[in-house]
């Protein structure tokens, strides 16, 4: 392998420009609401990550070999604001998810690199602990919350939604019963949910989909975390309730100052809801920059691809839309070189398809891994052919 | 919810009556009943008294009328408790069956309870411990017990108790113990007894069950809301028993009503090889003579309880699943 990856701290560079506003207490959708915790004062500034991911490994052994689902997956989640992870499906954002939360299913494990909280609480070497330890459970909902994809059946069908809300302020927060039960039926008010006794006393199935989706909301964030983790989470719900819920996630960013991971394939929503983003292929991170920098010049070939593929209003009708040559190769196998190269309509023969494009700096807070913009960079020009 | 289960009670009856005229049909079918057999070894004694015998019988039974009046004067006599007699046996029919149904049941019932008290930790040792050593023994030791037929088992299973643990096999009592009056010792010698009877009933279930179990988690495991659980803190304990446990149960609850008849039947062979005072056995005898009144009892007494069990088992069913219990 040629260009060596440097894995750099990428701050965002824009000035913020939302007004900083740190209380966690909060409602989210209506405009009152009642204040329930101390507001939190954490330091912010240029660079200030909240998660730091180091080059990332994640392999799942099957029958039919190992897929190695992340190949050294690198970047930071920004403090307080909403970080955006695109890609194809396959590609890992979800297994990246889930590896932060350490809730890889067996037999998948990661194999290495490292995952760094830096909370109210310290720094925690994530990585460093074991999946099943006391520490890492007292993490995941308390420092890092998830929401998921399918609103049918991310919540337990057995259990009212009530119940299961209390049942994360019950593990992190208080032991009384009835305390939990009142912060359960306060956080469905709070993410806007009608009548939100009533829905603590139902049960999922008799719950539309974006419903449940809020109450997964409620759920995550019933704790106050400092990240939250959204996997596709409005993917299954029509456009109407889509807008919904990413309206209730620009004003948990706002009102608590939350620290968002957002997962989708949809460039339309990174563009309603990010500020940074992420670009990722076949467990590989492409492309990072801020939506602008992303949205208006981008760099990498599959970024242009994705951006391409998207329907534009005032676009020629009749033109049609461009679709990626080819598809994702199998994940059993692996693509020496450039990942994208076999798809790739600017491959540069002889070099993409034998070296890893190393990181390269596109702008401020702009980065890429392609052959492209490695010109005088570190790595020094190659000319096509010769390093076979 | 009352509604729910006043409607099932109203089936309930309805099917038991449709089973009990089926069951007297297929019994009254074949000519040469126990009954037309006492009969005309009557008529062969000749003489005033068995001739007014005969005609007492005749009407009690309704021997020469339409077949429907046979089935209702024997069905009406359920009301009181008059269950027919057995001519075989010279017993009525009542006498003969409670004791031993009573038997068939506390066997049954409690193979049940072995059953799912072994199956469902042992399936979710094996579901959560997939492709382990003791997943691997446990699941050879399932396809055994699956395969193997009950009296086989009940034999080799007497045998190495008989040889090895100088058990007492067969019946119910150690001969002192026979026509003794009801003790502590006398209860202890009963269970003494009853422990190879109840591990060959259980084990074909337990195998089979743990099976279903184990198949069942692996499912739930992979479903969305057990990693929620786990995104939430919870420990891997509750995930599992709280979370997976709960939603794999359903299709054991509804086993509960099909292996419940399973269970008469394996009992039936194993009290026979085992010569255990159960229903099973004069089942099969009262069949083999055409007792006809001792065989319909039983079929319906054995149909009845099937269904109770089906009742019981959607009763559970609705209190494990709220998607049941409370509509859409
Ligand atoms: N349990 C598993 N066993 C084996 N391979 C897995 C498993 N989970 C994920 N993978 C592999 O990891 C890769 C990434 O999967 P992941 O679920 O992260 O994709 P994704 O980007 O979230 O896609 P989507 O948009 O469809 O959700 C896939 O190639 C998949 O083959
Ligand atoms: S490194 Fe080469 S193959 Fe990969 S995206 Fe850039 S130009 Fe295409
Ligand atoms: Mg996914």
């Amino acid at each position: 392998m040629r260009g060596t990856v440097t894995p750099r701290v990428t701050g965002p560079d824009r000035p913020p420009t939302e007004p900083e506003n740190r209380t966690m207490s909060q409602s989210y959708a209506a405009e009152e609401g009642t204040p329930a915790a101390a507001p939190v004062e954490v330091p912010h500034g240029a660079g200030d990550a909240v998660l730091s991911i180091r080059d990332l490994e994640v392999e799942f052994p099957t029958q039919l070999g190992v897929v190695r689902a992340l190949n050294g997956v690198t970047f930071d989640v920004p403090r307080g604001k909403v970080l955006g992870i695109v890609g194809e499906s396959g590609c890992g954002k979800s297994v990246t998810a889930r590896a932060i939360l350490q809730i890889i299913e067996k037999p998948g494990r990661i194999t290495g690199g490292s995952i760094t909280l830096r909370s109210v609480g310290g720094e925690t070497e994530i990585t460093g602990l074991s999946p099943d330890s006391a520490r890492m459970r007292e993490l995941r909902g308390r420092e890092i919350a998830m929401i998921f994809q399918e609103p049918m059946s991310s919540l337990n069908p057995v259990y009212t939604i009530g119940a299961q809300i209390a049942e994360a302020v019950l593990i992190h927060q208080t032991r009384n019963r009835e305390e939990a039960h009142k912060r359960a039926v306060e956080m469905l008010r709070q993410v806007g949910m009608p009548h939100p006794e009533a829905a603590a006393a139902s049960y999922p199935h008799q719950l539309s989909g974006g419903m449940r989706q809020r109450a997964m909301i409620a759920m995550a964030l019933s704790c106050n975390p400092t990240v939250l983790i959204a996997d596709e989470p409005t993917t299954a719900l029509d456009v109407t309730t889509e807008a919904q819920i990413l309206e209730l996630i620009r004003n948990v960013r706002d009102r608590a100052g939350m620290s968002i991971m957002f997962i989708t394939h949809s460039m339309g929503v990174v563009a309603q809801l990010c500020e940074e983003v992420i670009v990722m292929y076949l467990g590989r991170i492409v492309e990072r920059g801020s939506v602008d920098d992303l949205f208006y010049d981008p760099k990498h070939p599959y970024t242009r691809a994705l951006l391409r593929s998207i329907p534009r209003i005032g676009r020629n009708r009749k033109a049609p839309l461009e679709v990626i040559e080819g598809s994702v190769p199998d994940p059993h196998t692996r693509v020496a070189g450039c990942p994208f190269h076999p798809r790739c309509p600017e491959a540069i023969p002889g070099r993409c398809d034998t070296t890893v494009p190393a990181l390269s700096t596109a702008g401020p807070g702009h980065t890429v891994h392609c052959h492209l913009y490695q010109g005088d960079d570190e790595t020094g020009r190659t000319e096509p052919g010769e390093d076979a | 919810m009352l509604i729910v289960v006043a409607r099932r009670a109203v089936y309930m009856i309805v099917t038991l009556a449709v089973v009990s005229v089926l069951s007297f049909a297929i019994i009254a079918a074949p000519p040469g009943s126990a009954l037309s057999q006492k009969i005309s070894q009557l008529q062969s004694q000749g003489g005033e008294v068995t001739e007014a015998q005969i005609a007492a019988l005749k009407e009690q039974y309704g021997v020469d009328e339409s077949w429907f009046t046979q089935y209702g004067k024997w069905i009406s006599g359920f009301w009181h408790g008059d269950f027919g007699f057995s001519f075989t046996l010279n017993e009525p029919v009542g006498s003969l069956i409670w004791s031993r149904l009573g038997l068939s049941l506390l066997l049954s019932i409690g193979a049940l309870l072995i059953a799912w008290g072994l199956s469902i930790p042992l399936g979710v040792y094996s579901a959560t411990h997939r492709r382990s050593l003791p997943d691997n023994v446990i699941t050879v030791i399932q396809f055994v017990g699956v395969a193997i037929p009950e009296f086989l088992f009940a034999l080799v299973v007497m045998t190495l108790a008989a040889n090895y643990l100088g058990a007492d096999v067969g019946g119910l009592f150690s001969s002192q113990y026979e026509n003794a009056p009801w003790s502590w010792a006398k209860f202890t010698d009963l269970l003494e007894h009853l422990w190879i009877p109840l591990v060959v009933i259980a084990a074909g279930s337990t195998a089979w069950l743990t099976r279903v179990m184990r198949a069942n988690l692996l499912d739930v495991l992979n479903n969305q809301y057990v990693q929620t659980a786990r995104a939430k803190g919870v420990s891997e304990r509750k995930v599992i028993w709280k979370h997976a446990v709960r939603n794999s149960l359903h299709p054991l609850v509804m086993t509960f009503g099909t292996t419940f008849p399973v269970l008469i039947s394996g009992e039936a062979i194993v009290s026979i090889v085992l010569n255990l005072p159960t229903i099973g056995p004069l089942l099969v005898n009262s069949l083999l003579n055409k007792d006809m009144y001792v065989a319909g009892t039983i079929l319906l007494m054995l149909s009845a309880l099937l269904v109770i069990g089906n009742f019981v088992a959607d009763l559970l069913l609705t209190v494990i699943d709220p998607r049941i219990r409370v509509g859409e």
